[in-house]
């Protein structure tokens, strides 16, 4: 307490002196541009995005091949299914794991593999084992080609980082365009009650901490694929 | 200008690594890979410069009302069950980290990148005391076998080649040599990936700390820092206390651009927000989690009105990518925690304008730096502001005389006149002395041939015009 | 217009062709030049080094002498930007604060003056050479200097421009950086005409001598194939 006490009193000390906005190097402070404003414009800022689902799905695509994202857009939840069997198939997978969610109703039986569930928890011995991680979503965002995951909406803080392959099931409805728009729906979903993690997920771990040179899968997944109805 | 001892070895490497033409290539060749990723990515902006005057204002908001947002973090971040210490400075900090570490006797220790950690010296307090810790970064990771610093805060290991590794490896690791980026990395994920499954602490930094919805924000590539703070029972966060803004949907703005600004990126891989240990429902996630806001002289700085803004640094490294003073000496040879542009503005403030004010005079002030940033800090011009500083606190006699002596001469023009009439004399003697030790023009003639006074200067021309 | 024509101590010393090659063309376009022979620095030395104080012992002489300009002219990025964009912040809560602002309101890069105050960009000029540019950092980010010399070479009969890589990367001059940090200043030179070898130019342009006296410093020193020429002086070749 007393060294809180201690900083915050250096700080306002400090503060009793008024530092110059900024672009104003010469000038003593005044007002800063308020929040709201800044909040209104920043999306007029950033990158734009077409105001079309197809748009959002075109900018999704094209961000999703910048960053090796493998992304399959299906018409129903069964196409989805029937993409994650023949991922599973083509890659030889094991056993897999996953949570228990509405979006991933049937992919136990579509699979027939074992499935780890980490509801409720589980071991890590266990999801050391998984070959991939199945998991739902709480939005894709076009503007930036990231998935959107929270401890709650995507099995807990490790599923979708532990195992090799992380595969989403979205719906094209979860497609947002930017990501005010993802703070946004975030605040509207939890505010109040804000799951412990929330991540945005933007393609496949990575480094380039070797002479500049791009390599996946550093330590989180190594593939990372969007199966999109 | 003085010279201290950290003043002394600064100029002895920077010796060593300018003239290192290999050294030289190869950072040039990493960072125009980075000015290319970069500039593609900010012209997908529709307004980078608004962008960069939001974040700016911001961050103005966020560090200029900092004792309001600090108390509004703390509360939100206790009332989902995380324990916050204050740490007045690095001894502090050190001994908060310890006690929870001693606390729960932990056999070992995962880090992702902490440059607070490097600040205050955690992993050595840490071994010293007895404990296992490993950095999970991959740059970070390779620097700490070699028992070295960081070379750059983003790119740790920018100044090895893959064959320096893979030697750095075999011995280390007795792994088998390889020349591909992609068998070294692995090699890594193989030996960290025991470490994350077992190890008992977590210990994070943060690039942002969201005081509205008490979160601390983590933005990465690789994955380390998710599974640092997945998998171990209690996470310990370390940050400066200026890393605070205030709402969460200032993220919008700022992850973007530090992916931008920092890597050339349009996000980076993962952008984590933190609220709380695990909470009730939750699969997974420690069970403790520990925030430790650090001053360590930030409120020094801030109580200079001139240079607070250096506090508005969210550490994206733009400033190193751009500065040609980073580029020829590299990232060691600033002997302290940060480096380049913001290092070399900030350290004097955090320890000691005495030792460091050397920094302020190792640039060309080019404001390389200034034009990168995506905050808007005023960088170059606060190495003038700290060069009048540490001159105004002790200033190099001869020098002050030196200036005295020349305005006087610069004020008397018939002066200054006859001055270079002795020079072009002078100029016809110089060769004798030119390069040796008696020679008073050496710092510049050790490497390049002296201007010469022409043989009709401009007012003798004009003169000659009437 | 009478115009007031700063020349810097090195430009009188050393590179005089600079500042008559001014004084030629300014008088071709019909103005008449004021030379205040007073007056020898703008006092950014003492500045850079952090003696403000010193700096300012010089700068008064050359605010109070240029304060009754019309408008001043100055050949070098670097002094333009001290007297343009520091002298307001040297004389800040002092009584001639104002008057520092005034000046600033007034004074012009070479380049920047003829294409922006005096809508100029042909001059007449010919100049059958291969050339690159170096954009002087204090010309470039503190004055705002990019287009504007560019303009002005794009009328040079008979003149080819190729941009280099690094036309926008520090020189390695910055004034007693030079000497203080010899070893770091020489390497960003090397770096600065390594990438003007590679375009193949003949010359190495630049509207500020004192970037143009350390790469020469250089050139000459290694023996290296190019030359450097101020913008001024090739510009009042006909």
């Amino acid at each position: 307490m007393n060294e809180r006490e201690n900083i915050l009193g250096r700080i306002r000390e400090a503060l009793s002196v008024p530092a110059p906005v900024p672009g104003a190097h010469d000038h003593p402070s005044a007002h800063p541009a308020s929040e709201a404003e800044a909040a209104k414009h920043i999306g007029e800022w950033l990158p734009s995005v077409g105001p079309s689902l197809e748009d959002r799905i075109e900018l999704f695509r094209s961000n999703s091949a910048d960053l090796k994202t493998d992304f399959r857009l299906v018409n129903s939840r069964e196409e989805a299914l029937a993409q994650v069997k023949e991922i599973a198939a083509s890659e030889g997978w094991k056993k897999v794991a996953s949570h228990a969610d509405p979006m991933l109703e049937g992919i136990d039986a579509a699979l027939g593999l074992p499935v780890l569930k980490t509801d409720g928890g589980y071991n890590v011995c266990d999801m050391e084992q998984c070959d991939a991680g199945i998991s739902a979503c709480d939005a894709l965002v076009a503007q930036t080609g990231s998935v959107l995951v929270t401890s709650r909406s995507a099995g807990g803080r490790a599923l979708s980082v532990l195992p090799p392959h992380h595969v989403v099931i979205a719906r094209r409805d979860q497609l947002v365009p930017d990501l005010p728009a993802a703070f946004a729906l975030l605040k509207q979903k939890y505010a109040g009650n804000y799951p412990s993690l929330i991540s945005f997920i933007t393609g496949p771990s990575r480094t380039g901490d070797i002479e500049r040179i791009l390599v996946l899968g550093a330590h989180g997944p190594k593939k990372v694929t969007v199966v999109c109805y | 200008m003085s010279t201290t001892q950290t003043a002394a070895d600064f100029k002895k490497n920077a010796t060593t690594l300018t003239a290192d033409l290999r050294h030289r290539s190869l950072i040039k060749g990493a960072l125009k890979k980075y000015e290319v990723a970069r500039d593609a990515r900010k012209s997908r902006f529709q307004d980078w410069q608004a962008a960069r005057q939001s974040a700016a204002e911001i961050k103005w908001d966020a560090v200029n009302h900092l004792d309001t947002h600090l108390v509004e973090l703390a509360k939100n971040l206790e009332a989902r069950g995380t324990q916050v210490h204050w740490a007045g400075n690095a001894e502090q900090a050190r001994e908060i980290i310890l006690g929870v570490v001693r606390k729960h006797n932990a056999r070992s220790i995962v880090k992702s990148k902490v440059m607070t950690g490097e600040e205050i010296h955690l992993n050595d307090a840490l071994e010293k005391a007895g404990f296992d810790v490993v950095e999970s970064d991959l740059g970070e990771y390779i620097v700490q076998l070699r028992h070295e610093p960081p070379y750059h805060f983003v790119f740790p290991a920018m100044h090895l080649t893959r064959g320096e590794i893979s030697k750095l490896f075999t011995e280390k690791l007795g792994t088998a040599p390889t020349d591909s980026p992609e068998e070294l990395t692995m090699i890594a994920r193989r030996v960290l990936r025991d470490k994350y499954v077992n190890a008992d602490i977590g210990i994070s930094g943060a690039n942002f700390a969201i005081a509205e919805t008490g979160m601390i924000s983590i933005t990465e590539n690789e994955g380390n820092a998710r599974l640092t703070c997945a998998l171990p029972k209690v996470h310990i966060v370390l940050m400066g206390i200026e890393k605070v803004l205030p709402k969460l949907e200032d993220l919008a703005l700022f992850l973007p651009m530090l992916a931008t600004a920092g890597a050339g990126q349009t996000l980076t891989g993962y952008n984590t927000m933190y609220g709380g240990p695990r909470q009730p429902g939750e699969a997974d996630g420690p069970l403790e989690m520990h925030v430790v806001l650090l001053d360590n002289k930030r409120t020094t700085l801030m109580a200079d009105p001139e240079q607070r803004d250096a506090l508005h640094c969210m550490r994206c490294g733009a400033c190193l990518n751009v500065c040609p003073i980073y580029k020829n000496i590299g990232g060691h040879t600033y002997g302290c925690t940060y480096q380049g542009p913001i290092g070399a503005v900030i350290t004097p403030h955090l320890c000691g304008m005495a030792d460091w004010k050397h920094l302020s005079f190792a640039s060309s002030l080019c404001g390389a730096c200034t034009q990168n940033c995506p905050v808007k800090i005023d960088l170059h011009h606060h190495l003038l502001q700290g060069r009048r500083n540490a001159m105004a606190r002790n200033p190099v006699w001869w020098e002050k005389l030196a200036f005295q002596a020349l305005a006087f001469l610069f004020n008397h023009a018939p002066l200054f006149s006859l001055g270079m009439k002795l020079g072009r004399i002078g100029q016809i003697f110089h060769p004798l002395i030119k390069g040796t030790p008696v020679d008073p023009a050496i710092a510049w003639t050790k490497s390049r041939e002296l201007p010469k006074v022409a043989p009709q200067t401009f007012r003798e021309w004009w003169q000659n015009r009437k | 217009m009478k115009i007031t024509l700063f020349i810097p101590c090195f430009i009188d010393a050393c590179f005089p062709k600079a500042g008559a090659s001014a004084v030629d063309i300014l008088e071709r376009l019909g103005h008449s030049i004021d030379y205040p022979q007073e007056l020898t620095c703008c006092g950014q030395p003492a500045f850079n080094s952090g003696y403000w104080d010193q700096s300012r012992a010089v700068a008064v002489n050359v605010l109070n002498r240029l304060k009754d300009a019309e408008v001043v002219v100055i050949v070098s990025g670097s002094c333009g930007a001290m007297i343009k964009n520091f002298y307001p912040q040297l004389f800040a809560g002092t009584p001639l604060a104002d008057t520092a602002r005034a000046l600033s309101a007034k004074i012009f890069e070479f380049s920047d003056f003829l294409v922006t105050q005096l809508g100029v960009t042909d001059l007449g000029s010919h100049f059958p050479h291969k050339i690159t540019f170096h954009d002087g950092c204090h010309g470039l980010r503190e004055l705002g200097i990019k287009a504007q010399p560019r303009a002005l070479l794009a009328k040079v009969r008979g003149l080819e421009l190729v941009e280099m890589q690094e036309a926008e990367s520090c020189c390695g001059f910055g004034g007693t950086f030079s000497a203080k940090f010899p070893m770091i200043s020489t390497a960003m030179g090397e770096n600065k005409y390594g990438s003007a070898l590679e375009t193949g130019a003949e010359y190495i342009v630049s509207n500020d001598s004192s970037c143009l006296m350390h790469i020469q410093g250089l050139l000459d020193r290694q023996k290296k194939p190019l030359r450097t020429i101020h913008l001024a002086e090739l510009l009042n070749h006909r």
